[in-house]
């Protein structure tokens, strides 16, 4: 047992932030403002997410730390680390284990069932502030749903690019209401946001937090004539031979050769060890990892 | 047509010591459809004033004008536009223009405003210029930089574009050639002949004489006011 | 006919101070309407109290909407008045950077009010953001420019493209020839005199410049200290004023 409260948050704290997140699904997409707390990390570290996960741990939960598909990096290890100190709870790399998911920039391909939380950690919640920087203004569009500054974007979208060029943050409208930023994961992984798990957004620095429901209706927005695609390398992961997962592009020697592999690294591993092997994979071995 | 009932107009110049200047006392007229009258008068007799207030671009307070069953005395400026639009044509000495605006548009422009679709407003204005002799290769001009004689005959195309029942014509002959003078003459007359009741000012003795059923001398409604 | 707008007794306090008091008029379609006056004498207050952009103390302004009929735009809910002002109204500003999205294209400032009534086939907007750059003088090739490289006198014309795209009925404009040079002044008038005259537009203009007026006005409403002290024909008033601070306004410009 250690010298803090469960998850750090003081009790008083971690029931302010419910009750903002239950505003936050019962209004889905709309931004409920909360109290951020500092927390004993930086800023753009995953502050917000960090809070919302403190407030809907509880003791039996299995946690995994995402950052950009993987466990292992630096901001994953330390914000698993962070909870394992200070709630005390199990924690694990496998997305099918895991009972809570903190994420950053990617939905794990493995789909996710209704018993599975999943916290995105948002640096912007705001999706109108690329054009309209006031914040009075955007609430006052949210509230009258005024959305036509969205399409604006992806007008000029594609009439500087020939095409709507926007690849991550691709924004979003939840339930025919509030149109939403999913935080930047990649337009690839926007079809998942309509899932059985529960969808948490914590923005720690902006102080918001928005939710989506299990079986919300999530549709990304486009025009009829150039309509939403969710895009990814036209490649098979190098690894696992994965077609239908998003894939990283790494530069591996000095000639530039290249390799594509998955960027949900439990998700390739998990298919390697069931056998599948990509053109640069080698066969998969226990003590490998 | 045009019927004037004891119209009295004067200005009051409230930044030269409240001066009351009357220029108009009790001046009645009317004209019959298809008849031209003549208002005459020495310079300065309130020929244009008269006229101007029966087109209402000066304020009469007191007696009535009727054109048609408008009175532009009483009217709200709502009626008098669409008075002007519809009935009432006026042809003024000067010529007062948009700047860049070709001469066609110029003359095209009260048949564009009651309805007119352009190409036929078009048609028309191109067959009035023709007839008024001004060349072709003006018609895409602005006026603004025509001679005097060209910025009147622009001005009597523009007044004439449109059938009005009603014409006020001030000094429309005033520096013209003999043979654009019966041009406008005749112009003068088919509009009669079309039933237009017209007011006109000519300082030609002969035009007036050829075109004028007969004549107002307007200093018996003037005399000695202005002095 | 029904007016389009019926405005009573408008008025506006600033504290003690009258921004504009006791203004009455009506506005029938197609109708032009200047307001003069010299700069404090509550022309652009009472401006702004029409479009929805300020509350007035007292009084109603009627608008006839297409679905409803005679509405008090004071007193509708604000998602009524600003869909009203995305729709069948709209508003030059003096500064075109004012009434533009600076950091956006010509062509996505001009689809912005078609993509806010929902229009979602880009082929169709860029469409009709092609043809409205052409009906105000702006050239196709200009289109994916932003409005930081253009002119005053594109600017101004981009922000009328921008207003008047979506067919709107009742149109105010702050000064809209305010700060062009001369010759571009002339241009901007010519246009919007054609535009008013084939989409049967109503305006209301404040202006300080009687000759704008004259050129683009049916009916004129002399303001002084917040109140009106004269109306009508724009010719009957500038040619024959009844009041005192009118015949001195008259006066006072220059002729060329």
């Amino acid at each position: 047992m250690s010298d803090y409260n469960f998850a750090y948050l003081d009790e008083q704290t971690k029931r302010m932030i419910r009750r903002a997140i239950l505003k936050g699904l019962a209004i889905p997409g709309y931004q409920v403002p909360f109290a951020s707390r500092e927390m004993p990390m930086p800023y753009g570290w995953g502050t917000g997410g960090v809070q919302v996960s403190a407030a809907v741990l509880t003791p039996d939960d299995t946690f995994k730390v995402i950052d950009q598909g993987a466990d292992d990096t630096t901001n994953a290890v330390s914000i698993r680390r962070f909870f394992q100190k200070t709630a005390g709870i199990a924690v694990t790399e496998a997305t099918a284990d895991a009972s809570v998911i903190q994420t950053r920039h990617r939905i794990p391909e493995q789909v996710l069932r209704s018993d599975q939380i999943i916290v995105y950690q948002v640096p912007i919640p705001e999706p109108l502030r690329f054009l309209e920087p006031s914040e009075v203004e955007t609430r006052k569009m949210h509230s009258l749903e005024e959305y036509g500054l969205m399409h604006v974007k992806l007008y000029e979208d594609i009439s500087q690019h020939g095409d709507i060029a926007t690849a991550y943050a691709y924004p979003v409208k939840v339930e025919g209401r509030y149109v939403m930023d999913p935080s930047p994961i990649p337009k690839f992984d926007n079809p998942k946001l309509e899932m059985a798990g529960i969808q948490l957004f914590g923005a720690g620095r902006e102080q918001r937090i928005y939710a989506i429901p299990p079986y919300t209706k999530v549709v990304s927005l486009d025009f009829e004539d150039y309509p939403f695609q969710p895009t990814k390398a036209d490649h098979a992961c190098d690894l696992c031979a994965a077609t239908d997962s998003y894939l990283d592009e790494l530069i591996v020697d000095d000639e530039g050769s290249r390799m594509f592999m998955c960027s949900d690294t439990d998700y390739c591993s998990t298919r390697r060890k069931q056998g599948h092997n990509g053109a640069q994979g080698v066969p998969y071995a226990e003590d490998a990892a | 047509m045009i019927s004037i009932e004891n119209v009295s107009k004067s200005f009051v110049l409230h930044n030269q010591g409240a001066t009351e200047i009357p220029v108009m006392q009790n001046a009645s007229l009317t004209v019959a459809v298809g008849e031209c009258v003549a208002l005459v008068g020495a310079s300065g007799a309130g020929k244009s004033t008269l006229m101007r207030m029966i087109y209402g671009n000066y304020l009469t307070v007191t007696g009535r004008i009727l054109v048609g069953d408008v009175d532009v005395a009483a009217a709200a400026p709502r009626e008098i536009i669409h008075l002007r639009r519809h009935t009432l044509g006026y042809v003024s000495q000067f010529l007062r223009v948009v700047p860049r605006v070709s001469t066609l548009d110029v003359v095209a422009e009260p048949l564009l405003a009651t309805g007119t679709p352009r190409e036929d407003a078009n048609i028309i204005a191109q067959s009035l210029l023709a007839r008024l002799n001004i060349p072709e290769r003006l018609w895409s001009l602005s006026p603004t930089t025509f001679s005097g004689g060209e910025q009147q005959r622009v001005n009597i195309a523009r007044g004439f574009a449109y059938p009005y029942p009603a014409l006020l014509l001030d000094e429309p002959t005033a520096s013209l050639d003999p043979a654009n003078c019966a041009t406008v003459l005749a112009m003068i007359s088919e509009a009669k002949l079309r039933g237009a009741a017209i007011i006109g000012i000519f300082h030609d003795n002969a035009a007036r004489e050829e075109i004028c059923d007969r004549q107002l001398d307007v200093t018996k409604y003037t005399l000695g006011l202005a002095a | 006919m029904t007016p389009l707008l019926q405005v009573e007794n408008i008025a506006k306090f600033y504290g003690a101070r009258i921004g504009c008091t006791d203004v009455s008029f009506d506005l029938y379609p197609g109708e032009v309407m200047g307001i003069v006056g010299e700069s404090g004498s509550g022309k652009s207050t009472l401006l702004n109290c029409l479009a929805g952009h300020l509350t007035p103390d007292d009084g109603s302004v009627q608008f006839d909407t297409r679905a409803e009929g005679l509405r008090d735009t004071i007193t509708m809910s604000e998602p009524e008045r600003r869909m009203l002002s995305r729709t069948d109204w709209a508003f030059v500003h003096q500064h075109a950077r004012d009434g533009l999205r600076m950091n956006v294209s010509a062509g996505g400032n001009v689809g912005e009010r078609l993509m806010a009534i929902n229009a979602r086939h880009y082929g169709d907007i860029r469409g009709s953001a092609i043809d409205w750059l052409g009906r105000v003088e702006i050239s196709e090739d200009r289109i994916d420019d932003r409005p930081t490289a253009f002119s005053g006198g594109m600017q101004q014309r981009l922000q009328i493209a921008r207003n008047l795209v979506t067919g709107p009925r009742l149109v105010f404009m702050d000064e809209p020839t305010g700060g062009l040079d001369v010759s571009v002044q002339a241009r901007l008038l010519d246009l919007l005199r054609g535009l008013v005259r084939e989409m049967n537009l109503s305006a209301i203009i404040v202006t300080h410049d009687l000759a704008v007026v004259r050129l683009l006005a049916d009916r004129l409403m002399v303001m002084k200290d917040g109140h009106v002290i004269e109306t009508g024909l724009t010719d009957q008033v500038l040619d024959d004023p009844q009041h005192a601070y009118t015949q001195l306004l008259v006066s006072s410009v220059l002729q060329v």
